[in-house]
């Protein structure tokens, strides 16, 4: 008992702090490579090639004034950044990053924790993340962020249909929950989920970009009309987390879109969490592409497109691939 | 540990339930009933029922909580709007409707605690998706039926009162 305590607490702490690092130097790929796209250099100043600019940022933001509006409601205002921050880590805890490793002679699961209820579970934390961006648009008593706050929740809700629904094929495939067992069967290329379910990807893969409130689906924080939408009054460490909380969402997402239809970490040659983190990564740059290319939505095709397009595609698709998991 | 956790799950749903009622603030309260749902989550999986644990979650605390939030933020309510305090003029009928269910809920207690036999374990696949799901499509299927088409109703309703021009 104690062991397996202290097991999980070493693993957390390890897969949290790189989490943490990944999304500090998330923003530096973003930026270098969008900086690429437009033929610009982009950081380049701290360290070589730039690569401390994530601490450079950090200790800025750490180093700013911790800005309270007059008339805001304050517990709430200081706890908004949180709760947008922690529902979006919480989830890899069940991802899967490699198989069973034995390390000074015990067995390890290279998962946090084998929940047979995996996939669910993400659902339900990531679920819970729209609170802290509709709390920091109504606490902060100001019409930006209360409309980015309605928006983000809005789209969020449309959208998590979606999401969930897109999954549905997977699981029934599958024919189970578990997101271990999920990589378990993905054992050759041919087997991906990616395959056996073409529709079904291309659905999350367009409700997780909604869900994440990226590019071309950032209405929440949409410069142009919003100022930055739902933390237009923030400052200091609590943007910081607004930004980790984003740039954590969107590596969650990348990880449970690779772990559900591109295998997890099973691969040729190369071990297993090198191929967990090549895949997550290829996600990651996909993003920052789409950002650097795609314009962005008007609000009301983004509702239509979500509730016209996506959940009748996702319903068919389910139907469809029920009828054939059924033969 | 389990006690602990129990104790500390259960001392946080009937905190936030409380606070839940006696705040004047309609959004505060809305994020006092999430706590209350999700200490409630956590008192599922102690009861080995992980399953309605995550459910609870996606569907209370996930869903409906946020249309809450989405209507009240759309009202927009100012302080002086909340209203008068109606709670001291209806206060005897609501301290003995509280009364009346206080003792329900004690006769309750007893009940199930007088009934409750066996050794506490638990059948094989006990709260699993595959026992609950096998439980909804045998035993349970026309309760279940009845109210798939009794939601089928509300959402037309609503789609009817909300586009009544169409």
């Amino acid at each position: 008992m104690l062991e397996f305590a202290v097991i999980t607490a070493i693993k957390s702490l390890v897969v949290i702090t790189v989490l943490l690092m990944a999304c500090a130097w998330s923003t530096y790929l973003e930026r270098k490579l969008v900086a690429f796209f437009q033929t610009r250099i982009g950081p380049a100043v701290a360290g070589p090639y730039g690569l401390l600019q994530p601490i450079a940022d950090m200790f800025k933001l750490l180093f700013k004034e911790d800005i309270v509006p007059g008339q805001a409601h304050k517990t709430i205002y200081l706890l908004a950044p949180l709760l947008a921050f922690i529902p979006a880590v919480i989830p890899i805890a069940v991802v899967p990053f490699g198989d069973t490793i034995t390390l000074f002679g015990r067995e390890i699961d290279l998962v946090i924790s084998d929940f047979n209820l995996g996939i669910l579970l993400v659902f339900a934390i990531t679920s819970l993340g729209v609170y802290g961006l509709m709390m920091a648009g109504w606490a902060s008593n100001s019409k930006y962020s209360l409309l980015g706050g309605l928006r983000s929740a809005a789209q969020m809700i449309s959208y998590e249909i979606g999401l969930g629904l897109s999954v549905i094929g997977v699981l029934l495939l599958g024919g189970t929950v578990s997101l271990v067992e999920i990589v378990e069967q993905q054992d050759s290329i041919l087997n991906w989920f990616v395959i056996r379910q073409p529709v079904g990807f291309l659905l999350y893969i367009v409700c997780a970009i909604a869900e994440t409130n990226r590019i071309p689906f950032d209405l929440p924080e949409a410069e142009a009309e919003l100022v930055a939408g739902y933390h237009t009054e923030y400052s200091s460490m609590r943007f910081g987390l607004f930004f980790v909380g984003e740039y954590a969402n969107m590596l969650t997402v990348s990880a449970i879109a690779t772990t559900l239809f591109f295998g997890g970490w099973q691969g040729p040659f190369l071990p297993p969490i090198v191929w967990f983190c090549i895949k997550v990564f290829a996600f990651m740059f996909f993003y920052i592409w789409l950002r650097a290319s795609l314009p962005r939505l008007r609000y009301d095709q983004l509702m239509k497109f979500g509730w016209y397009v996506i959940i009748p595609l996702a319903l068919a698709n389910i139907l469809v691939t029920a009828a054939i998991a059924l033969l | 540990m389990e006690l602990a956790i129990f104790l500390i799950s259960a001392l946080v749903a009937i905190a936030a339930a409380f606070l839940v009622v006696i705040q004047r603030n309609p959004i505060a309260a809305v994020m006092y009933l999430v706590t209350a749902f999700v200490a409630q989550a956590v008192l599922f999986i102690q009861l080995n029922a992980a399953f309605i644990a995550v459910l609870q979650i996606i569907v209370y605390a996930g869903a409906i909580m946020v249309l809450f939030l989405f209507v009240i933020m759309l009202l927009n309510l100012r302080r002086e709007e909340y209203g008068k305090d109606i709670r001291l003029k209806f206060k005897p009928i609501v301290v003995a409707l509280g009364i009346v269910l206080l003792v329900e809920a004690v006769v309750a207690i007893q009940a199930a605690s007088m009934s409750a036999h066996g050794d506490g374990s638990l059948p094989e696949m006990f709260g699993s998706i595959q026992s609950v799901g096998k439980l909804l499509f045998t035993d349970y299927l026309y309760p279940f039926e009845l109210t798939s088409v009794l939601l089928l109703v509300a959402v037309l309703g609503a789609v009817v009162m909300a586009k009544r021009k169409l």
